[in-house]
């Protein structure tokens, strides 16, 4: 255990520890059905002999009653001779005595002292013959005052019901034992089974944002646990280096066009000969600064989309008319590029999501194709369901992106090198990244060869709160 | 028109008052919600340019809702440096007719505030649309120039209506999007110019004076041209 733990748990801390508490219950559970198991042996054995001598008892001394009641004690008597002479065993035991309790006929000389007189089950140490020895007897008393005896010897019975409770008695030794260890091997196994993510939990707030938690590849629940977190850590780290990213593009990427807005106003202060030029150089410092506040705008939206707020608008809708809109609102531009844009939309694209965000990322697609393509050049646009995946491919004729960079293309501010000499904020592709995330989707960048391939891929279905495991990593297609 | 701008940034106030009143209207001023709320309920405005964020224990969302329960109907142009969607879906809620995000360009304020006010007058239900020889009907969804039919593709024809809805105010590019389209986002492609450029083609190309114009920084504006 960690300092931290132990500062926090000064007292009852063996208690308060899980391992130690599943250990606990293991070998509750250990003992409860070693004893479940013992008392089940113990019934099935000496309990059986037990209930056996019981039943012949009861039979004997049924028979013998019986007789009593038809030939009065005569019969009795008779009876009583025959069985002890029939006895070869010598483990029967029958007496019968008259109202003054004088011996009337039996294997035993004198009705034992200290006996009840009413009818009772009872235990009896004899010596039979120099040899010491337990009978188990039944007392009955009879109409006319007789009482009778009718035993067997449980001798052996009790030796066997002594060598099992010894050996029952090690066995629950034994039991506590393996409890313990079992015990022990249990609270070390979840030890070992937790260690690996309380150990990766403590070098993250250590602030190593590197380490993963171990998966096992057995595929259990552990595994999964432990590609949760991963996943979880996964997009915490991401967001950690999205706002690093923005605070460096912040301070980096914004500091270009504010250096030039600044420079054209200082330029035109210092410089200028008229108000014509003057008025020029305002107007252009101004384009720069509602450039810079465009810039901060995308920002803005991007982390408004990541931090998931939007969700809550959320609606089933209809895409095919939302995207034959889009297209018919850039065709005209492409066409007056010098480009050809070809679409080919399904009659219907049923989607969960928000319909301007989707508007906007694929707008923002259709931007670059048309930044990026030569003239003459073909911009495709396709858009229909795989299975439960809406797929909106956008493909133009341009330089691409070479595979290096394209990893990286769906970053904020970055700037691919054919993308340097076009204006542009390399916010684009992260903001459609984000509005496919937002979706439990993805965007795929791939070569149309030549040119860009991008295509959004956003399930149809409403997702739950949890994202599948792949979703929120991006994924670069290669074909 | 009076104009009622309700903001406290002193800098931000004296270039719109400015700015409205060299485009000819009557600009009332006030610094703070409290104040604001008073003039708005006792006076009569054409519009009501009112900034979110006050001083004086009454914001704008305050004021505005204050407003609307008194039944007072004066149309409201929300000018917010708070820029986030749910910050303008809840400006619109509360009774707003517009949402602009701070920084703005004056061109664009203006355009707004002057359409804001056309839509209050003209709410009835208009059969037909006419701006010097050109008309529109509604109904039969038709254009005409100078007697003469003009073929327009539906998307045209509310890009047209539009303009002639606003006939002789200046629409700014991001109010097309918005009226036309619906889009709430700034492409960066000049798409609308394209659709404009192809709407002119149609409209004014054949005929001897152009009515769709080009206002410099700002955006388009239908209207006759003076002789």
């Amino acid at each position: 255990m960690s300092q931290a733990t132990a500062v926090s748990r000064p007292q009852g801390h063996l208690l308060k520890s899980a391992g130690v508490r599943f250990g606990v219950i293991y070998a509750a559970l250990f003992g409860i059905s070693a004893a479940a198991l013992a008392a089940f042996l113990w019934w099935s054995t000496a309990g059986l002999l037990e209930r056996q001598t019981v039943a012949a008892i009861d039979s004997d001394s049924e028979a013998l009653i019986g007789q009593f009641l038809q030939g009065g004690p005569k019969a009795v008597m008779v009876a009583i001779k025959d069985r002890v002479a029939g006895n070869i065993n010598d483990d029967a035991l029958y007496l019968l005595v008259d109202p003054g309790f004088q011996v009337m006929e039996g294997n035993l000389n004198a009705w034992p002292p200290r006996m009840p007189v009413d009818e009772d089950w009872g235990k009896l140490k004899l010596d039979r013959a120099g040899v010491p020895t337990l009978m188990q007897v039944h007392y009955f008393e009879l109409p006319g005052g007789f009482h009778m005896l009718v035993g067997r010897d449980i001798a052996v019975r009790s030796r066997l019901g002594l060598m099992m409770e010894g050996a029952l008695l090690w066995a629950a030794a034994i039991a506590v034992i393996l409890g313990s260890v079992g015990a022990w091997a249990v609270r070390g196994l979840f030890r070992a089974t937790i260690s690996d993510v309380s150990a990766t939990a403590m070098a993250i707030s250590a602030g190593d944002l590197s380490r993963r938690v171990r998966v096992q590849g057995q595929d259990d629940e552990f595994d999964l646990l432990a590609e949760t977190i991963n996943d979880m850590l996964e997009r915490i780290s991401r967001l950690m280096d999205g706002v690093r990213q923005v605070s460096n593009a912040i301070a980096h990427d914004l500091r270009t066009p504010i250096t030039r807005a600044r420079t054209r106003l200082e330029d035109a202060y210092q410089h200028a000969t008229g108000e014509a030029e003057l008025r020029a150089a305002v107007e252009r410092a101004m384009a720069d600064l509602d450039g810079i506040v465009g810039v901060f705008q995308a920002l803005l939206r991007i982390s408004e989309i990541e931090a998931g707020a939007r969700r809550s608008a959320f609606a089933p809708l209809e895409l095919a008319p939302v995207l034959t809109d889009l297209v018919e609102l850039y065709d005209a531009a492409a066409e007056e590029a010098g480009m050809t844009l070809d679409a080919s939309i399904a009659d219907t694209l049923p989607a969960f999501g928000d319909r301007d965000m989707i508007q906007q990322a694929v707008a923002n697609l259709l931007d670059n194709a048309i930044k990026f393509s030569p003239t003459g050049g073909v911009i495709t646009v396709a858009a229909g369901i795989e299975g439960s995946t809406l797929r909106i491919v956008v493909a133009d004729q341009g330089a691409g992106i070479p595979e290096p960079d394209r990893l990286r293309a769906t970053e904020r501010f970055f700037r691919g090198e054919a993308a340097r000499s076009t204006p542009g904020s390399g916010l684009g592709l992260a903001l459609v990244q984000a509005v496919a995330h937002l979706h439990g989707g993805e965007i795929e960048l791939s070569d149309a060869g030549p040119g860009l391939r991008a295509c959004l891929l956003m399930p149809i279905k409403p997702q739950d709160g949890l994202r599948s495991r792949a979703s929120d990593s991006l994924r670069i297609g290669r074909d | 028109m009076r104009i009622l701008v309700v903001e406290d940034d002193k800098d931000v106030a004296s270039f719109v008052v400015k700015g409205l009143r060299e485009a000819g209207h009557v600009v009332e001023h006030s610094g703070n919600g409290r104040d604001g709320l008073f003039m708005a309920a006792s006076e009569n405005f054409d519009a009501i340019v009112l900034d979110r964020m006050l001083p004086g224990g009454v914001d704008g969302l305050r004021l505005l809702e204050t407003l609307r329960a008194q039944n007072n109907h004066t149309p409201v142009l929300f000018l917010s440096a708070m820029a986030q969607v749910d910050d303008r879906v809840k400006g619109l809620k509360a009774g707003g007719d517009d949402y602009m995000t701070k920084p703005f360009a004056f061109a664009e304020l203006l355009a707004r505030v002057e359409a804001l006010t056309r839509r209050g007058k003209s709410d009835q239900p208009a059969t037909r649309l006419v701006t010097a020889d050109l008309e529109m009907d509604l109904l039969s969804r038709t254009v005409r120039r100078a007697g003469q039919k003009i073929d327009l593709q539906p998307r045209e024809f509310r890009l047209l209506e539009f303009l002639l809805r606003h006939s002789g105010q200046v629409v700014t590019r991001t109010m097309l999007l918005e009226g036309v389209w619906d889009y709430h986002f700034d492409p960066q492609t000049n798409v609308i110019d394209v659709h404009v450029s192809r709407l002119r083609q149609k409209v004014d190309k054949p005929f001897p004076s152009p009515l769709i114009h080009t206002v410099r920084n700002a955006g388009y504006m239908l209207r006759q041209e003076e002789v």
